[in-house]
């Protein structure tokens, strides 16, 4: 960059007149940027110590962690039992991990038949080897989806020995009462959002419907479903329901808890959809309707493939949402598996160690919600890759 | 068009199914019949299973005594008032909540959206390492952590001190409060005052601004409006004692205002999890506004607190205000969660309610009403805003 500028002034221009606001000569080099100039060190120094203010936040922040840390890594790892019982975890004074150890099994199974266990731990091995090959783009396809309700049926199946009150034959039927831990809340979450998606969908087209009391039903279903506390719907499923059955028909209670949640899930994703629904530019309506595609036809052909595409992100986030609801189903006395693990507080040889229960519960909702997120986020970005400018 | 269709339709023979205004009319008028038949046969059959376990439906049960003690009150109570009473206590105990935790919420949740853009790559990361742990565990177990921390902490005998006339102990939260007695009146009349001088005095400095260039800044003059009419006015009574100061008698603290254990883990936790959210929107608010801007206000010569205040903020508020009052509402609705920790809310005296009397489905049916308006007021609330503040498109 040394090469000198021509010089406007030795032109055609010398001797003319001098404009004001046109150099004359060269400016002088700058310097190069701060990241190609300056060591690390210095740049480390300049990015945490650059002005006082931010020296003083950075010792802040080192302060709280130097206050925080070392208590906390020596309760979980330097004091903590990993083996052992309940006064060794005592004499040790840290966190009783052991106690984790012994609820472990209790807390994926609940109370669910010992000598049974295998059928939980299949379905549990099937459900987890679906969401791996589903997370996968390239299996995406009208097969998966057969895949995923054909599991479904089989994980009801394994888990109560029957389908829809049809016995499955060489399975030994186990009350949804003894049902529990891990298993109840994959349960809740996973039908509770396979069944809220075509509901949803349904509500969020009729929120869009030009037939004004199809709207008006969907808008007032839609607003009383979002605008109540979750617990409201879920004291309605285990107090009211039960009302409106005829007399003699009992519905079970981890179906009326479920229905609760289909309920709450497809009011959510009904929003969710109608977002996508009315960002599919106009243009894609009237180009359905021009080939002269019916109302079914230009939906389920046109609209409700881009519209369902890009709000995948959106409804992964309803789906953590109610993932983490799931634990509300504590209230109205369900199994769940943080119930499950509340539950074995109370036992007399462990007394005491509510705060590790806790704190294995969090980490497991924190690992699946986190995971969820990232991968959300991910898939966000891929899915807008064609429309990148 | 074939000609056959439209010689069709101009005799009006087209199927009724193959006319889109009647095949609508036939599915709307279908759609009431079922839910009319829904509707119906769930109401007698209600009617018949209450009847069958001796329930009648009625109001009839909210003028009788209900026979239970609440924890804490911001009205008196006694057991032998109604269960009306009882529940207008919990809706109180609800609005507390929600009032005290949207204001705390707010101030929490803005600071936490600021420092995680802040240059200093520490404390951002600090920020949102907080705020993606928060908002990946559910918040029922957040607030049994918090309620088994509280409740861990020493009695009121070992209290934590930690400011003058402040208790933490496993008896909640104990802290002064200003004792009530008609001497206050003036002094709140002063504050009105001052208040209603600010507000003229903001628009007269704006007024100058525009015809000068230049005027004074609002700030000092805000702060002297603000305090020294309520200093003269307790100065001209002689500074009459109107603080209560906990102090530590027997076994547990006199004086002062208790914040339950309750009620304090149900704050902390609320307050702790909705900031977390709120914290991403204010970020994502600022991060909206184009760099252009940024760069515009710079190259005026702006301060940075000037930056703030004129160019970013109106344009970030924007973006930041209805999802901000929809997590005030998800706030407002999480408070319900109470029931699981013992705070005499609206839903846990509903809950009590219930279970003493009976009454499922009045009890359900008052307190999702109450919460149901109170989203549809936000709501309403929030377009009126929306409309108003929309980029005026020409």
């Amino acid at each position: 960059m040394n090469a000198p500028l021509p010089n406007v002034m030795a032109g055609p221009l010398a001797g003319a007149r001098r404009i004001s606001f046109v150099r004359g000569e060269t400016l002088p080099q700058s310097p190069p940027p701060d990241d190609v100039r300056l060591s690390v060190t210095k740049r480390v120094v300049r990015t945490y110590f650059g002005t006082p203010g931010n020296a003083a936040i950075t010792l802040a922040c080192v302060l709280i962690l130097a206050w925080l840390l070392p208590p906390l890594l020596n309760w979980a790892f330097l004091k903590a039992t990993w083996t052992g019982n309940a006064n060794a975890c005592r004499e040790a004074g840290g966190a009783c991990w052991a106690f984790i150890r012994e609820k472990f099994w209790f807390s994926v199974f609940g109370l669910y038949p010992f000598e049974l266990r295998w059928r939980p731990a299949t379905v549990l091995v099937i459900f987890a080897a679906l969401v791996a090959v589903s997370a996968q783009r390239r299996f995406w396809s009208i097969k998966l989806v057969y895949a995923w309700v054909g599991t479904l049926v089989l994980m009801l199946a394994l888990m109560g020995g029957s389908v829809l009150g049809v016995p499955v034959p060489g399975l030994a039927p186990v009350p949804t009462r003894l049902w529990g831990g891990w298993l109840v809340t994959i349960f809740l979450a996973v039908f509770g959002m396979a069944l809220a998606y075509p509901i949803g969908i349904v509500l969020a087209l009729g929120r869009r419907s030009e037939r004004p009391i199809v709207r008006f039903v969907c808008v007032c279903w839609i607003e009383f479903i979002r605008g109540v506390p979750l617990i409201s719907l879920l004291f309605i499923a285990t107090f009211i329901v039960p009302l409106f059955m005829p007399t003699g028909v009992e519905l079970d209670r981890l179906v009326r808890a479920q229905i609760a949640f289909v309920m709450f899930a497809a009011a959510y994703m009904a929003e969710v959809f109608r977002g996508g629904l009315q960002a599919i530019p106009k243009g894609q309506y009237e180009g359905a309707d021009s080939i002269g595609l019916n109302y079914g036809q230009k939906m389920r052909l046109i609209v409700l493939p881009q519209a369902l595409k890009i709000t995948i992100p959106a409804q992964v986030n309803t789906f953590i949402g109610l993932f983490k609801d799931t634990t509300l189903v504590l209230i109205i006395g369900i199994f769940d598996f943080f119930t499950t693990l509340r539950s074995s507080l109370g036992d007399a040889n462990w007394l005491g160690f509510a705060t590790e229960a806790y704190v294995y519960a969090a980490s497991v909702y924190f690992v699946c919600c986190y995971a969820m997120s990232k991968y959300s986020q991910r898939l966000e970005a891929s899915l807008n890759e064609g429309q990148r400018r | 068009m074939s000609s056959i269709d439209t010689a069709r339709e101009r005799s009006g023979q087209v199927r009724f199914w193959n006319d889109p205004v009647k095949r609508g009319l036939a599915l709307q008028a279908g759609l009431i019949a079922f839910l009319l038949l829904v509707v119906w046969a769930a109401w007698s059959n209600m009617m018949a299973n209450m009847s069958a376990r001796g329930l009648v439906f009625g109001w009839d049960y909210l003028s009788r005594p209900a026979s239970f003690a609440i924890g804490e009150s911001l009205i008196s109570f006694a057991t032998t008032d109604s269960y009306g009473r009882a529940l207008v206590v919990g809706l109180l105990n609800t609005i507390r909540i929600a009032v005290v935790g949207i204001i705390l919420t707010t101030i929490l949740g803005i600071a936490l959206g600021v420092m995680r853009l802040s240059s200093n790559p520490l404390l951002a990361r600090l920020v949102s390492g907080y705020v993606e742990v928060v908002r990946n565990t559910p918040l029922l177990l957040q607030l049994f952590l918090w309620y088994a921390i509280i409740n861990s902490l020493p009695g009121p005998r070992q209290a934590v001190h930690f400011g003058p006339g402040m208790y933490l102990s496993n008896r909640g939260m104990k802290v002064p409060w200003i004792e009530w007695s008609p001497t206050l009146w003036p002094v709140i009349a002063a504050l009105a005052a001052g208040l209603v001088g600010i507000l003229a005095l903001r628009r007269r400095l704006i007024r100058k601004r525009f015809e000068t260039g230049d005027a004074p800044p609002l700030w000092p003059f805000a702060l002297g409006l603000l305090l020294v009419p309520p200093f003269i006015a307790l100065a001209v009574q002689g500074f009459p004692t109107t603080f209560s100061v906990p102090e530590l008698q027997g076994f547990n603290f006199t004086g002062g205002i208790e914040l339950s254990p309750e009620f304090a883990a149900l704050l902390t936790g609320l307050v702790l999890y909705t900031a977390a959210f709120v914290a991403e929107i204010v970020r994502g608010g600022i991060q909206s506004v184009y760099k252009g801007q940024w760069e515009a206000a710079r190259a005026l010569g702006l301060s940075s607190g000037q930056l703030m205040r004129l160019v970013i903020l109106p344009q970030a508020l924007r973006v930041i205000i209805p999802p901000m009052t929809s997590q005030f509402l998800n706030l407002t609705k999480n408070s319900s969660l109470a029931v699981a920790i013992g705070y005499p809310d609206l839903v846990h005296i509903s809950n009590t309610t219930m279970n003493q009397t009976g009454r499922a489905v009045e009890a359900i049916l008052v307190f999702a009403s109450i919460y149901l308006t109170m989203s549809l007021l936000t709501s309403a609330a929030m377009n009126w805003y929306n409309a108003k503040v929309a980029i005026r498109e020409r």
